[in-house]
């Protein structure tokens, strides 16, 4: 079996801004295997958001290749990058993007209608059991409003599930939120990576960054370190901990 | 992507903002009800007008004595040769092309008889009149052939007659006095209403046409000969045909003039269809001109809508859709929007026919076809107005949408 899902051979991207070029992401040469949980560090205006911006299909390079589960992705059309997006990647996002005035469930049902292979049948089951992974069967029907912001973001999750995707993309996907339910998210991420689901994620806190399992640093659009981490978090322990703690605060 | 989900994500986004779909609506209501109501209103009047023509009789040819001119001194209508029963029995056996020929002697006088007396205008008639005229009995019988060679004193009333003379009694077998000749009743004639010019069709009494002129016109000749041609695209043949015969009838010789004028109903129909057309085509871009104001409504709020929903769009993009899944989604909105406008508009404007017909004295007559277009055009509307902001939408970068705040 191939290992390898992603493989970046001298990436850029270059802006213009008026006259002026910003190189954002400068020859940048990465490999991440299946089963991997990468956590992509640096402060703004390092380039790790345009670097997942290209890893998620959501923009082209501007010299430089992706492999995605060994496909070239440079080569491809548009379309073939929205099919992408929909087959292969999930996205999280800091501010949640759910639809508003939408209900979770169909906010879950969103990426299996743009499957162009209509590889599910039935989109509500499909939707459902992708909740019921998050664990919010008895929310389905609420809208975002009615919903606190660790229960939105665990609808995006369902959400980025739902297509069964090789690779999730998180984008600060704990921004937004305070710090238990954040490492309830974490708790998460962290069991749909034991079950095999690729992970990336990109956050500003070095504490979060301890839950997954690689740590990649950038600085002015250049990798800077790429290591695994040693003393890796469990957030189901975290999480207990801070429960304890709580309670002795009480 | 299938046609179902589109119209379901289409649909609920309508749905989502009722009170602003509504309104971007009410222009395409008022626009396609316009349109429809004011067409409604041309073809109502041109149906009318169809009617009272149809009224005078189908494929009917009429023959009137020419002007006398002699020396360049015009005498009018009617000052010279007029008809006798030759040129109607000439008319009758040689022409191919006709399905009746009566000759019409006209004569007026007081009547009386059941309840009262009545002024009213005689007409002496052959039995093809009833079929020329398109008219039919409402009680009895019409007088033949042999009445009229009998000179026979028997008459067919009109509703109108009949309404006031024998209001409740039954008038068949029954006598009259018309100008102090006794007649008997023997027919009486359906309603036909008004004729073109307000007077009422119905005030008269048919009676043989050699009786009438023998008895009552004071031996005055034939007034005018009326043909009915075989069918409509026969009028035009069989005009000529009678003109010819006629021709020989009266001997003229080659290079002289017609002594008589033969007229058809199609240049009344056409004088009269022309000008309602004419009102059906005014009114109708008036409202069209609605129409169209309608259409720059769904833009203006299509656009302001590509804005709001930038970050739907960002989402929807990232989750795999297509830029032409977006073009489609908000182009079928519009549709969605301008086609339930057009159904509503329909419904109003059928309402608005109801009361014109009901409650005022203005008729429309609502035309399927009128429907068809009116829907047509709502639905094109939604397409040439949807299309810039559709476009615009999914001409969005992906990332810049989710970024949009």
């Amino acid at each position: 079996m191939e290992n390898t899902l992603i493989k970046t051979v001298d990436l850029s991207k270059t802006y213009k801004v008026g006259d002026i070029e910003v190189h954002a992401l400068k020859s940048v040469n990465i490999t991440i295997n299946n089963g991997e949980f990468v956590a992509i560090m640096g402060a703004s205006g390092s380039g790790k958001s345009t670097l997942m911006n290209l890893l998620g299909c959501l923009d082209m390079p501007t010299s430089g290749e992706y492999y995605l589960d060994g496909i070239n992705t440079s080569k491809l059309t548009k379309n073939e990058y929205a099919n992408i997006r929909n087959q292969k990647i999930g996205f999280v996002f800091q501010g949640f993007n759910l639809l508003p005035r939408t209900t979770a469930l169909e906010n879950v049902e969103l990426p299996l209608m743009y499957d162009r292979l209509e590889k599910v049948k039935n989109h509500q089951k499909q939707a459902t059991d992708a909740l019921i992974r998050v664990g919010l069967e008895d929310r389905m029907h609420h809208i975002p409003s009615q919903l606190s912001g660790g229960q939105q973001q665990r609808v995006a999750l369902a959400r980025a599930l739902v297509n069964e995707p090789s690779l999730i993309l998180a984008d600060e996907p704990t921004g937004n939120l305070d710090s238990v339910t954040s490492v309830e998210v974490f708790n998460l991420f962290q069991k749909l990576n034991d079950e095999g689901i690729t992970i990336i994620m990109v956050t500003h806190e070095r504490d979060f960054a301890a839950f997954a399992k690689r740590i990649i640093e950038m600085r002015d659009g250049r990798v800077i370190r790429d290591a695994k981490i040693k003393d890796r978090l469990n957030a189901e322990e975290e999480l207990k901990k801070a429960i304890a703690e709580a309670e002795i605060a009480e | 992507m299938n046609a179902k989900i589109i119209l379901k994500v289409a649909t609920r986004s309508i749905m989502k903002s009722r009170m602003r779909s509504l309104l971007t609506a009410l222009g395409i209501i008022i626009g396609v009800a316009a349109v429809v109501v004011m067409v409604a209103i041309g073809d109502g009047a041109q149906r009318k007008v169809e009617e009272q023509i149809a009224s005078l009789g189908s494929n009917l040819i009429i023959i009137t004595p020419g002007a006398s001119s002699s020396g360049g001194v015009n005498r009018g209508m009617g000052s010279f040769n007029r008809f006798t029963f030759d040129d109607v029995d000439k008319i009758k056996n040689e022409a191919t092309l006709i399905k009746g020929v009566s000759p019409l002697v006209r004569s007026g006088g007081q009547v009386i008889g059941g309840v009262g007396n009545w002024f009213t205008q005689i007409q002496g008639v052959s039995p093809d009149y009833l079929d020329i005229r398109t008219w039919a009995l409402e009680s009895g019988e019409f007088f033949t052939d042999r009445d009229i060679m009998a000179r026979s004193k028997v008459c067919v009333l009109g509703a109108d007659v009949k309404k006031n003379l024998f209001p409740n009694d039954d008038p068949i077998g029954q006598q009259i006095r018309i100008r102090n000749t006794p007649f008997r009743v023997i027919g009486v004639l359906k309603a036909k209403g008004q004729t073109a010019v307000g007077t009422s069709n119905d005030d008269v009494i048919l009676a043989p046409s050699r009786t009438v002129l023998d008895r009552l016109s004071g031996g005055r000749f034939i007034s005018s000969i009326q043909v009915s041609a075989i069918s409509t695209d026969k009028i035009l043949a069989a005009q000529a045909e009678i003109k010819s015969i006629m021709r020989e009838s009266h001997k003229l010789s080659p290079g002289e003039e017609d002594d008589f004028t033969i007229q058809d109903q199609s240049d009344l129909s056409e004088t009269a269809t022309e000008t309602s057309r004419i009102l059906t085509i005014l009114l109708a871009s008036v409202a069209g001109v609605s129409l169209v104001v309608g259409g720059i409504g769904i833009m203006n709020i299509m656009l302001v809508s590509v804005t709001e929903r930038t970050r739907e769009i960002g989402i929807r993009l990232s989750v795999g859709a297509r830029a032409s899944d977006i073009l489609v989604q908000f182009l079928t909105e519009a549709i969605v929007l301008s086609l339930s406008g057009g159904v509503i508009g329909v419904l109003l404007s059928f309402l608005i026919a109801y009361i014109l017909n009901n409650y005022t004295s203005q008729s429309a007559l609502i035309k399927p076809q009128i429907i068809m277009i009116a829907f047509g055009f709502a639905g094109a509307i939604g397409i040439f107005f949807g299309f810039y902001p559709a476009r615009k939408a999914a001409a969005l970068n992906p990332i810049d949408a989710l970024r949009y705040e």
